[in-house]
Formats: structure tokens, C-alpha cells, sequence
């Protein structure tokens, strides 16, 4: 027998010398392992749990299966890279901003498809300046739409067509249930900002349902 | 709080993000103002509405797979467990295999040093002795007792010194077993400090001058002498251990 295996000191023992680095521990599941196996453990903990949240975000983003998956992969391989420097307070903020800012340098370099085309020629009327001001005035004046019954099945499509810098928002506070310290951090925004985006984003998106379900 | 104030706050308010204070004087303006009020349950039905009606994506199945095999690392064997196939897991135990009887062989070339594995050891009955209270099988500061003790139990005779006079009374002898031997452990104390001698036969006859180790806060001396092995170790200052080393070297004539 060429080796024996010393269970007192888990050593392999060649002869009479002992191996002691031991060979066993990499074998082991349970036990210790190298550094890349426990840093692919560490990453499985730390970031496979949030696989929803990160494809929920990346597809209300980009608003297509197919590059939403893409946009993931493309995170989570950014994630693995700079797991070292994450430090382990809120696993799911750090990656949805990962993935925020994946899905963001895709945007960009998507030329010709500026940031704000959310609004398509549907949905039109509510881009630009000209619905901003009519926003404006219509936060000066507390005056309500409300919300009937018949609108809400158009909410979905409504928040799709948003502007992302209003439907992230409204995606991470709504779908995903973050607070806004959270969306802050993610968004790399102030809290105020995101208070104000949310306000904004909901008067949009009354005024977009409800015309829709007219224009039906 | 007026109104325009209200409609910017209304929506912290709404998702439960304000300071008490603030939130109380929301409450108050809706209460008072049925505009407001207006406005606030109408944003009330849109975020109720979202959270009804718009899907939450959750991710494909599959792309947990890809992920995992697009990482740099090889983390296939946790993440698609039913879909290796046999072939590969043979192919991959086979390497482990391979690398394994090469890292061995070359460790063993390599050789780890005998003198780590040896201390590690010393520092394990050290510690091991203080631990289960086990300290001595002979508990006896008289050096006839102590060493007469070891006869018939190892296969050398260890010198035993009562060393009370000099500050370092006997507290006992036993046996212990390093590097796959019985060894001879003779127990020594200075003030709440107990120090380990440990020593068992040379495989040659040179003497070799005293080492000095320092690991995991213990000290340890050790030097070969008249065909005999000795280890010290002792959480004691290394001024003092060496002190005891010199009266028992001197004691057995080294």
C-alpha cells in the first residue's frame, strides 16, 4: 500500500513521512477547500438567491426576454469578478446595481435607441417636454384622476411604457418591494429623488392607463 | 403644510418612509384638505394595481445553469448535478485522481519538513494535556517515583530531575505518544506556568545544539542529547524556559 491515511491527524502517511497539506480536505465536501471552490460557494450563497430579482429588473429594463437574459449573465460574471470587494451587508442591492448598471452600458451602447425611447409611437403624446409641463401643473393642483376598475388591466403595459428612469424606480418599490434607502443605492440617487421619481412615475403612469383604456 | 408640500410628501407617506413627525403631518393635511385626500388614494389604487397587475419575470429556469457555466471556475459539479453525464464525472474523477497522486508525489519530493509536523504535534499533546486533565499518570515530585515509573512502559529510561531547589518543582511523569512512539512527558512547573518535557530515543547518536521555536503563543526548545530526543514546551517566557533547558542539560552532564 502506498499511502495510508492517519484518521487521528487526517494526513495521508507515505512511508514515514506524512503528507499534511492535506489532500483530503479538497476531497472533502464539507470541509475546507481551496480558495476557488470556497469562493464559488461563497458566490452561490451570496448572489444565486437573487436570480428573480436580477432578471425581474433586467427585463422591466430592457423589456426583452431574450437580452434581459443576457444582461443577467453578462451581471452575474461582473458580480463573480468583484465579489472579493463586496463585503457582504446586502447581497441583493449589489447585485440589482450590477445589473442596473450592466443593463445601463448595454443602453448606451445601443446606439440610435436613446435612454428615454420608453415611450413608443402608442404612447407618444405622453413623451417630451409637453408632459412634463402638463405634470407640473397638475402637482400644483392637488386635483385627482382616479384609478377605475376598467384602467387596471392596462397597468401592466402602461409601466412598460414609462420612462425608465420613472419605471426602474417604480419596478424596484412595487415588484420588488425595496425601500428607499435601497432604491437609492441602487439608482445612485438620493432618497428625495427617489420620493419625487415615485411621485412622478405614478402621475404618469394614472394619466398613461387612462388613456389607453380610452383610446381602446 | 400646504397643499404642494403634501403632494410631495404623500407618497412617503404612502410607502410608510416617513419620520413620525412628517407622517403625522401628512395625516393631518389629508384629513383637512379633500384634495389632497383625492390624490392620495388615487396613488393608493395605482400602487395597488401594480402590485396586482404587473407580472413579476421571474428567471428562466435554465439561466441559472448558463450562469454557473459561464463563471471562470468550474462550479458545474453543485449546479447541474442531474444533468452530468456519466462519462464526464468518470472523465473528471479520473483527473482527481491523476492530480491527486501527482500532488501527493510531489509533496512528498517536496517533503514537507519533518520539524513543522513535529512541532504541531508537540503544541497538540501540549495542549491536550492541559486540556483533559491529564496531566501526569505518575503525579509525584519525587524523582525515584517518577522515574522508575516509566520502566516497562517505554523502552528507555528518561532523566528525571527534582528541580524544586532551582524554582522548577516536579509536578509528574507520563506517557504520551509523538511521531508514532511512546514518548516519556515529564511535567515541570514554574509559578501557574506548566512546562512539558517530552522525550523518547534518537534514531542516531549525535547530540545537536538547542532550537528555539515560538508558535501559537508556546515556546519550545528542543535538542538531542546521549541518544535521547527532548522537547520542551511551555507558555513560560523563553528567558525562564531556557533557564530550565540549561539546569537540566547541566543536571544529565550536556
Amino acid at each position: 500500500m502506498l499511502f495510508k491515511y492517519s484518521r487521528r491527524t487526517h494526513a495521508f502517511i507515505l512511508g514515514n513521512k506524512t503528507i499534511r497539506w492535506t489532500v483530503i480536505h479538497i476531497l472533502r465536501r464539507t470541509g475546507k477547500s481551496s480558495p476557488e471552490e470556497a469562493k464559488a460557494r461563497r458566490f452561490a450563497e451570496v448572489a444565486l438567491p437573487h436570480l428573480d430579482a436580477a432578471y425581474n429588473l433586467a427585463r422591466w429594463i430592457v423589456r426583452n426576454p431574450q437580452d434581459a437574459e443576457d444582461m443577467v449573465q453578462d451581471a452575474y460574471l461582473r458580480a463573480f469578478k468583484s465579489l472579493d470587494g463586496f463585503c457582504g451587508e446586502d447581497g441583493r442591492a449589489w447585485l440589482l446595481t450590477i445589473v442596473r448598471n450592466t443593463c445601463y452600458t448595454w443602453l448606451h451602447q445601443q446606439r440610435g435607441q436613446a435612454l428615454d425611447t420608453s415611450f413608443d409611437e402608442e404612447a407618444h403624446s405622453l413623451d417630451g417636454h409637453g408632459s412634463v409641463t402638463a405634470l407640473d401643473q397638475s402637482d400644483s393642483n392637488p386635483q385627482a384622476i382616479m384609478l377605475r376598475e376598467a384602467d387596471r388591466r392596462w397597468i401592466h403595459r402602461a409601466l412598460e411604457r414609462l420612462p425608465l428612469e420613472f419605471r426602474e424606480i417604480l419596478v424596484l418599490r412595487e415588484i420588488e418591494d425595496l425601500s428607499y434607502k435601497e432604491i437609492a443605492a441602487i439608482a445612485n440617487i438620493p432618497l428625495g429623488t427617489v420620493m419625487s421619481r415615485l411621485a412622478r412615475g405614478r402621475k404618469l403612469l394614472l394619466e398613461c392607463v387612462r388613456r389607453m383604456n380610452e383610446e381602446s | 403644510m400646504d397643499c404642494s408640500e403634501a403632494q410631495a410628501l404623500m407618497h412617503g407617506y404612502l410607502d410608510k418612509e416617513l419620520d413620525v413627525m412628517r407622517a403625522i403631518e401628512v395625516e393631518e393635511h389629508l384629513q383637512a384638505c379633500r384634495a389632497c385626500q383625492e390624490a392620495y388614494h388615487a396613488h393608493d389604487t395605482v400602487r395597488s394595481a401594480i402590485r396586482e397587475q404587473a407580472t413579476y419575470f421571474a428567471a428562466p429556469e435554465y439561466l441559472q445553469g448558463r450562469i454557473l457555466s459561464a463563471l471562470p471556475v468550474a462550479t458545474k459539479r453543485k449546479a447541474i448535478p442531474r444533468t452530468l453525464s456519466l462519462t464526464w464525472l468518470n472523465f473528471g474523477a479520473a483527473l482527481a485522481l491523476v492530480s491527486i497522486v501527482t500532488l501527493s508525489v510531489s509533496l512528498y519530493l517536496a517533503g514537507p519538513p519533518q520539524d513543522e509536523h513535529l512541532t504541531e504535534e508537540i503544541i497538540s499533546s501540549h495542549v491536550r494535556s492541559l486540556m483533559a486533565d491529564h496531566l501526569a499518570d505518575v503525579a509525584s515530585s519525587d524523582q525515584h517515583t517518577v522515574k522508575p515509573w516509566f520502566n516497562g512502559k517505554v523502552n528507555f529510561s528518561p532523566p528525571v530531575n527534582d528541580l524544586t531547589e532551582q524554582g522548577f518543582p516536579l509536578v509528574g511523569g507520563r506517557l504520551d505518544y509523538i511521531d508514532n512512539r511512546p514518548v516519556a512527558a515529564l511535567v515541570y512547573r514554574r509559578r501557574q506556568h506548566l512546562v512539558n518535557f517530552f522525550i523518547w530515543p534518537a534514531s542516531h547518536d549525535q547530540d545537536s545544539p538547542a532550537k528555539i521555536l515560538s508558535r501559537q503563543g508556546y515556546n519550545l526548545i528542543h535538542w538531542d542529547h546521549a541518544g535521547l530526543v527532548f522537547w520542551a514546551i511551555s507558555d513560560l517566557n523563553p528567558t525562564e524556559l531556557r533557564e530550565l533547558v540549561s539546569i537540566i542539560g547541566r543536571a544529565n552532564g550536556g
